[in-house]
């Protein structure tokens, strides 16, 4: 495999990161990155550390990044998580305030504990807190409960001053979105079976209205719907599809939409193959207010989409 | 009625699916056998996910049905817990 760091991938700007990325040759894995200045998501980190923790760190080949904006990735963890040495050296500063370096979470019980952690990591007030903790948890158990992935979630995340914005990205490398929803759905493309997976009350557990007992089918949605409502980016990344969620003019009254292809968003589905999923969001604090009132809209838009898929299965009467 | 303290389970953020599951098994459904109704309180919690809620009640609704509401209430909850209490109980009833 071959990751090459550009000189500059966020949510926005992360198609060439992704069309650059060479999936072959599962077993080595060869980082290079843009000699004069690199600047990223949290989100490439996490994928680089998710295909790297399947990777014998000897068979790992990274060169000496040589922008100083190198730090970036020895601080935020990259080499230690890989196994390997960077040739970086940095002095350490208390991580309080600023970044949730990467972070593999691999069962219930280490993600409400990191979930109780991350707080004081990012130096949230109560109410930021609550919106960006609910992503977190609602992101990683998905993961855990869908992915059937070895290494677990990889999570990385970094608050951006100017932009007041909080910038998180989860990475697996399991089984991926398609073959989860296809338990019992069809999707006859990754962009497809994302798209349904976005879908309030679609789970890959079930065909029923209303999920089983334990999945509705609804995280996801939820998730886009705090990104949409906050006008922030979202993405999702699974096989050889990507779906982002763009930002969209503000207005009055904001819309959700059950069908995530009717929100204002752009669609690849001819990407390298990315085994498993990736997820990236930004959150901007000073919008997350908004929840309470994105809580109503979710529920209008959820129950409508419930009745327009019953309705879609009535049968009509034949008047001859 | 029976009270259900979550907070002792939870803390102050209820995410925690197999929990949820645990308590609906464990200490709402035998209360139910029996005929009886249950409070969840939510003192002290602030925010849940839709996820645990989810895991909490929604199959109570295909087990007791709608009239699942008359024995399980819901105490001390804030705005936006009980705006997602009413999401997953709008869509449990939306979904027959």
């Amino acid at each position: 495999m071959k990751i090459h760091l550009p000189n500059s991938a966020f949510l926005g700007n992360l198609d060439p990161f992704l069309r650059g990325f060479d999936p072959r040759n599962l077993d080595d894995l060869e980082i290079s990155a843009n000699k004069k200045w690199i600047s990223f998501h949290p989100v490439v980190l996490s994928m680089i550390a998710a295909v790297g923790l399947n990777v014998k760190p000897e068979k790992i080949n990274c060169e000496k990044f040589e922008a100083r904006s190198g730090h970036y990735a020895e601080r935020m963890g990259l080499f230690k998580i890989l196994g390997i040495k960077s040739g970086i050296s940095i002095i350490e500063h208390e991580s309080a305030g600023r970044f949730i370096p990467l972070t593999q979470i691999k069962n219930s019980k280490e993600l409400t504990e990191f979930i109780s952690e991350m707080t004081p990591l990012l130096h949230l007030d109560s109410r930021n807190a609550e919106t960006i903790k609910y992503i977190v948890s609602e992101l990683v158990r998905n993961v855990l409960e869908h992915s059937d992935s070895k290494n677990g979630a990889i999570l990385s995340a970094q608050y951006h001053k100017k932009s007041n914005t909080i910038r998180i990205g989860i990475a697996d490398t399991g089984v991926g979105i398609k073959k989860t929803i296809n338990v019992s759905h069809f999707a006859g493309s990754d962009l497809e079976a994302i798209r349904l997976a976005l879908v309030p009350g679609i789970t890959g557990t079930t065909k029923r209205e209303g999920g089983t007992e334990y999945n509705a089918g609804a995280g996801l949605f939820f998730i886009k719907s705090i990104a949409s409502v906050n006008r922030n980016f979202f993405l999702i990344y699974s096989g050889s599809a990507l779906y982002k969620l763009l930002k969209r003019k503000q207005v009055l009254k904001p819309k959700l939409h059950a069908d995530p292809f009717k929100d204002r968003h752009s669609e690849e589905n001819d990407l390298p193959y990315w085994q498993g999923t990736v997820v990236g969001i930004d959150i901007s604090l000073d919008k997350t207010g908004e929840f309470s009132g994105l809580l109503d809209l979710i529920r209008d838009t959820y129950a409508k989409a419930i009745r327009e898929r019953k309705k879609a299965k009535y049968k009509e009467a034949k008047f001859i | 009625m029976k009270i259900i303290k979550l907070f002792k389970k939870t803390g102050n953020f209820a995410e925690n699916k197999d929990l949820a599951r645990n308590i609906r098994i464990k200490e709402i459904i035998p209360e139910f056998e029996e005929g009886k109704g249950i409070i969840l309180d939510f003192e002290g919690i602030d925010a849940v996910t839709q996820s645990f809620i989810h895991a909490l009640i929604s199959d109570l609704f295909r087990k007791y049905n709608n009239n699942v509401l008359d024995r399980l209430m819901f105490k001390s909850c804030n705005d936006t817990i009980k705006k997602i209490i009413n999401i997953v109980i709008e869509y449990m009833q939306e979904r027959e």
